[in-house]
């Protein structure tokens, strides 16, 4: 099976943050995704195709104010031009009961390969980025988002 | 000008005036004289003087607080100052045991010392030394900076919504100040206070949620000693998970380590000749800061209370530790030339309340301030018979008096008590006054909840709590010390990862241990959720001292600590 990938309207995105609130609430111990279930989709993607690092710049909280609402920015380098230029950036969370966040896909005519979401992150895990190229070049980044429970400051 | 001589009379003529007892007066005085200008003597270098007050926690009047005997640094900071408690601080910093400096500074024989040395802190002492150092400095020449949490942690902070020690700041004539605990009175309190504020609130680390604005300057310039300073201002990046987000639901906080290296490239750009972070991070969170943010000449740390007699240097970084409580006065004067500093000098100065003959203003102002609550102040609901203190990584003897009033005034088997790191010490003997409750638990969210959680419930929270203070990369540490626990012991080893530090929860009273799938009455109070229910946590403390009458309380070993 393909990875469905799609630049999600508004609305898919709501309906896609709607239903796994709801997973979360109706079943708080839902299987979550894994570190490998992510290596997986990736696989299905793109084979055993090497990835390299740099290029993408992933800005995200060390911890998550509100795990409900986690603000990503992700921004890759790149000149953007006919002959190169990002493909495709697709956002993982290996922690989440769905792993796939989000797919952006871009033209030369995008002028940067730049985005930003807000996705609900589970509980403590890593948030990675995969951006494909016009050559056909991986590269990815990854970071870890921590979600507390929220405790006794001061 | 006055002179020194002519200063020092004057502040004592003052003090006779407050004090009213001649022959005690006379007696202090002597001793006053001597000690006040053994504390202000500083062999000055180059033109400018950076002053330095943090944590005062709203304490107008002088306390006792006993530093902690258990400080753990996990990862890089591991077995580095400020993690390093008595004999092992006293060695590092090359402090003479049973001294004045070792009283300050560490927990060491702690009841005897404080007898000897008194008190520490007083906001009127505090201005009698930042006038002393203004009056030789020369006022153009001298910048006074607070790292946040002033305004909170009293009884007439409380009632006042930060209102007294915002009088008292713009008294001392501060230049800037930064935000944690002021939060907590609600975004639109701190909004009113700090756009009348004579100071400025510096905040490069806050956003609104919506747009991504910053909601206060993020630095300012300040022209002295001949040199264009600028500060850039950092509130506690973890507010909003370490207290109650709902009080300030538009503003996203956060370290912002990219946006911090900017506001250092663009206040050199504006001319700036030294750039001084002032800081609510916590000082292990300035250590690796100032390794990966470029071109910060001093780090004004803040937040976890420590106080170090001597800055530490992270390549050419000068990061400075002021303690809480009022305890410390930092100076540091800065050489500058051709637009750089060229040397430095720090004195943290101790504020031993004996020694130091009280400002007469701010002492009046003081007075003013106090007057509406001198009754609820003074109210006495029983007294100590052993040391009552809070600071250290686990149970104080203070919250384990909190946590005893919560088993027994809310019926609970349970007890959880946040890991604050302010409020008092009594010594033995003293009167266990409202006002010494009040300056434990003064917060503006003190409901005492009572709850049923099964002990998976209780073993994630105490994981997660863990891993706010004992995850190595101290990016991912935020709030404050452990929590606290009444009722129930466990075992801890702060080397595991999250989910593998917590093991051996017992029921204290049954002996049993904690199942997992059991549910347990808890009683707790501080809870960051919005409408919580139950009484105010000084209200129940205050019952349970006043049915105790002595309170006394050793310290325990319920909890077992290994790996540090």
């Amino acid at each position: 099976m393909q990875l469905r990938s799609w630049t999600p309207s508004r609305r898919e995105i709501m309906e896609v943050g709607l239903a796994s609130v709801l997973a979360a609430a109706l079943a708080p111990r839902l299987a979550m995704a894994t570190e490998e279930t992510v290596a997986a989709e990736l696989k299905k993607l793109y084979g055993d195709k090497p990835m390299a690092g740099g290029k993408i710049k992933l800005d995200l909280p060390e911890i998550a104010e509100n795990g409900l609402v986690v603000p990503l920015n992700v921004d890759v380098e790149s000149p953007m031009t006919e002959q190169d230029y990002v493909k495709a950036v697709h956002v993982f969370a290996d922690g989440n009961p769905l792993p796939q966040v989000v797919t952006y896909r871009f033209t030369p005519q995008s002028g940067k390969a730049a985005a930003s979401v807000r996705m609900r992150l589970a509980q403590t895990q890593n948030v990675i980025a995969v951006a494909e190229m016009s050559n056909g070049a991986l590269h990815t980044a990854k970071a870890q988002v921590k979600v507390t429970i929220g405790g006794c400051g001061g | 000008m006055i002179s020194r001589r002519d200063f020092v009379i004057a502040a004592m003529a003052a003090g006779a005036l407050a004090s009213g007892d001649r022959g005690a007066f006379a007696q202090a005085a002597r001793l006053g004289k001597m000690m006040q200008d053994d504390i202000l003597r500083f062999d000055p270098v180059g033109t400018l003087t950076i002053l330095h007050t943090t944590d005062l926690h709203a304490q107008l009047e002088p306390i006792y607080f006993r530093e902690p005997s258990l400080n753990i640094g996990v990862g890089e900071a591991r077995g580095l100052p400020p993690h390093l408690v008595d004999e092992a601080f006293l060695a590092y910093f090359k402090v003479p045991a049973g001294g004045a400096d070792a009283y300050s500074l560490t927990s060491l024989d702690f009841d005897a010392l404080a007898r000897t040395y008194g008190r520490m802190g007083g906001v009127d002492r505090l201005a009698t030394l930042v006038k002393a150092i203004r009056a030789s400095r020369g006022a153009g020449n001298v910048l006074l900076l607070d790292g946040g949490d002033g305004l909170q942690g009293s009884w007439s902070s409380l009632q006042s919504r930060g209102g007294d020690m915002a009088r008292v700041f713009a008294a001392l004539g501060a230049d800037a100040m930064v935000g944690h605990f002021e939060f907590t009175y609600g975004a639109d309190r701190v909004k009113e206070i700090m756009d009348a504020a004579p100071y400025a609130f510096l905040a490069q680390n806050i956003r609104s949620l919506e747009w991504q604005e910053p909601v206060f300057e993020g630095r300012k310039m300040f022209e002295r000693g001949g040199a264009k300073v600028t500060v850039i201002g950092q509130a506690f990046p973890r507010t909003p998970i370490s207290n109650p987000r709902w009080m300030i639901p538009d503003w996203e906080f956060g370290l912002r380590e990219e946006d911090m290296q900017k506001q250092v490239e663009a206040a050199r750009a504006e001319g700036a000749d030294v750039v001084v972070l002032l800081s609510h991070n916590g000082f292990d969170v300035d250590r690796k800061l100032a390794a990966r943010v470029k071109g910060i000449d001093v780090i004004l740390t803040g937040h976890t209370h420590d106080a170090m007699p001597k800055p530490i240097l992270v390549g050419s970084t000068i990061l400075i530790a002021t303690g809480s409580h009022g305890k410390f006065l930092s100076r540091l004067d800065l050489e500058i030339k051709d637009r750089k500093v060229a040397g430095f000098r720090y004195g943290l100065l101790p504020v031993l309340s004996d020694a130091i003959a009280p400002d007469p203003e701010m002492a009046a102002l003081v007075r003013e301030l106090r007057a509406p609550y001198a009754a609820d102040l003074a109210r006495v609901a029983g007294h100590a018979e052993s040391l009552l203190y809070r600071r250290g990584n686990f149970n104080g003897t203070f919250d384990d008096m909190i946590c005893q009033a919560m088993l027994a005034e809310r019926d609970a088997e349970i007890a959880l008590s946040p890991g604050f790191r302010w409020g008092g010490t009594l010594l033995p003997g003293d009167p266990i006054t409202f006002e010494a409750i009040a300056n434990a638990t003064a917060i503006t969210y003190p409901a005492c909840y009572r709850n049923t959680m099964t002990g998976q419930q209780l073993k994630d929270v105490l994981e997660d709590v863990a891993d706010n203070i004992f995850n190595p990369d101290p990016y991912f540490q935020g709030g404050g010390d452990m929590v606290r626990v009444g009722g129930m012991g466990y075992a801890i080893d702060v080397s595991q990862p999250v989910g593998r530090r917590i093991s051996d929860m017992v029921h204290l009273k049954s002996g049993k241990p904690i199942e997992a799938s059991k549910s347990y009455a808890v009683a707790g109070w501080a809870s960051v959720n919005q409408g919580v229910e139950g009484p105010p946590i000084w209200e129940l403390v205050e019952k349970h001292v006043a049915a105790t009458k002595a309170v006394k309380i050793e310290p325990t070993s319920f909890v077992k600590v290994t790996g540090a």
